[in-house]
């Protein structure tokens, strides 16, 4: 059986600035991956890459078999299959907490009305926001607001999520409850990609650490080799910082 | 790091190669839509009965070398309203728009007033307004008010637009979030300062899209001012048109007008995307 996402020799430049260089990665049904490395090692570049966000400008990124890739595939064939969230929880202020979770389903994946809401709100529920339903955006704390736009990119069923830094914004108690989500769905067989600086978090729940250096994956393996045993010695600097 | 010791991989190559191919087949759809509608509006055009008639009365050219410099000259006079008339008019809007954002209660007279102003200005007519300005102004025989009617018809747009471009200015201001207020005020700006310093530049740099609409509807309107005998371009090419039974001077007129709200459009355009350009974030 072939890998979920296959990312091999991925280059991206802004300008002459090289931003993802020579980036490889194999992502496993179920894996939980993180990324970490310091701000502007490439992290969420790499993210927007995978779900064609950002185009490439080297490499092939395989998922489910195929390369998406190539510039005639449909980018929002893919994006039906990938959910992301991003570190703004970018909800749209104009729809209450269910029709934020509802819009693609309904739009996109042309499911109707009643079982779309069913879905969202058996999520919402699951993720404790049971009552936050008919609430505008705006009126949820930072917690609330960011387990709202993870019951938004689960809603369509996606086979990968990419989470971007989803706890940055949030306040050092209410990062508890979002990681707490992120970590019951990763035990229920979610498969992820995502950028974090919380490492607690990324020792305890990812299959694979990736170390990302000036856009580069410096190191990557699991967890407790990572963190206890690193190679590298640019590893062993960034986590005497953040540890 | 640099580009440098990176040679594209033939995956890479390839994919560029299909990626120009691409875009070489969007620029011949393109072109190709644009002909088709452009052929299609010309052939029917043509195509109409009365193309021969039309053509007589609308498009001679002798009609159009003869009219040229009266409506030219008249043109000249459109040109200086609204050169006059555009400060004016942001003035006026910008005091009215602040006046309505305030909230002094010791302004409240002043308050009330500029809603009458907005809402009278803005649901009447403005070819009544000229009429009343041009009128009505001189009946009332007031000592030191010009009763030149060109100078009067610039007032009543002056009045007309200031309403109009008070409420997009307002829209503006609104638009601007209020915790830039709290952080100006925690600098320890007043309110006054607060408005002229951080939210104002922000709230006009937002509508300026809106606001060049409404002048270039001004630079057309000014054509309204004909209406009371004004010898502007309209006028210069209604008078033509009358005396030589040819129509071919409104063209004329018309293409005066296209050649002065072009320039000004993209100019906005070119405007609103390098502000876009250096405030976004990458």
């Amino acid at each position: 059986m072939s890998a979920l996402l296959e990312v091999s020799g991925v280059r991206k430049c802004y300008g002459d600035k090289v931003v993802l260089d020579d980036v490889s990665l194999t992502v496993e049904p179920h894996d939980v991956i993180c990324l970490i490395g310091s701000s502007g090692s490439g992290k969420s570049t790499l993210l927007r890459c995978l779900n064609l966000l950002e185009d490439i400008d080297d490499g092939v990124i395989r998922f489910e078999g195929a390369e998406i890739s190539d510039p005639r595939v449909d980018a929002r064939d893919v994006r039906k299959r990938i959910g992301m969230v991003f570190q703004a929880y970018n909800l749209f202020p104009h729809l209450t907490v269910l029709d934020n979770c509802t819009l693609a389903p309904r739009r996109v994946h042309g499911v109707r009305r009643a079982e779309a809401e069913d879905r969202a709100r058996s999520l919402l529920e699951r993720f404790g926001l049971a009552d936050q339903a008919a609430k505008h955006p705006d009126k949820l704390s930072g917690g609330q607001q960011q387990r709202a736009a993870l019951v938004r990119a689960m809603c369509t069923h996606p086979t990968l999520l990419l989470l971007d830094e989803i706890t940055a914004a949030l306040d050092p108690e209410l990062v508890g409850e979002v990681l707490e989500i992120v970590r019951a769905e990763a035990e229920r067989g979610m498969t992820m990609v995502l950028a974090t600086h919380e490492m607690a978090f990324a020792r305890d729940v990812a299959t694979q650490v990736c170390f990302l250096d000036q856009g580069r994956i410096l190191e990557q393996g699991p967890p407790a080799e990572i963190f206890s045993n690193p190679r590298e010695e640019r590893t062993r600097q960034f986590l005497r910082r953040v540890l | 790091m640099s580009t440098l010791g990176w040679t594209p991989s033939e995956r890479e190559l390839e994919r560029a190669r299909v990626r120009r191919s691409i875009k070489r087949r969007g620029v011949l759809i393109a072109s190709a839509a644009t002909i088709a509608v452009l052929g299609l509006l010309v052939v029917g055009l043509v195509a109409s009965p009365g193309w021969d008639r039309f053509r007589e009365t609308f498009l001679s050219w002798p009609d159009a070398k003869e009219s040229f410099p009266d409506i030219a000259r008249g043109f000249w006079l459109n040109v200086k309203m609204f050169l006059v008339a555009e400060p004016l008019i942001l003035l006026l809007g910008g005091a009215v728009a602040i006046v309505r954002s305030t909230i002094s209660p010791l302004l409240t007279p002043l308050r009330l007033l500029a809603v009458l102003y907005t809402d009278f200005f803005r649901g009447v007519p403005t070819i009544l307004v000229v009429f009343l300005f041009a009128f009505g102004v001189p009946a009332l025989r007031l000592q030191g008010v010009p009763t030149d009617l060109a100078v009067l018809g610039t007032a009543a747009l002056v009045l007309s637009y200031g309403a109009y471009v008070a409420e997009v200015i307002r829209a503006g201001i609104e638009s601007v979030h209020p915790s830039q207020v709290a952080s100006a005020e925690a600098l320890g700006l007043s309110r006054g300062q607060a408005m002229r310093f951080v939210v104002l530049p922000q709230g006009v740099r937002r509508v300026v899209p809106p606001l060049m609409n409404d002048f270039v509807s001004l630079q057309k309107d000014t054509a309204l001012v004909g209406a009371v005998g004004v010898f502007e371009s309209l006028f210069a090419a209604q008078d033509y048109g009358n005396f030589n039974f040819n129509y071919t001077p409104y063209l004329v007129t018309a293409a005066f007008f296209v050649a002065l709200t072009i320039p000004l459009a993209r100019f906005t355009d070119w405007m609103g995307r390098r502000m876009m350009e250096r405030e976004r974030g990458s």
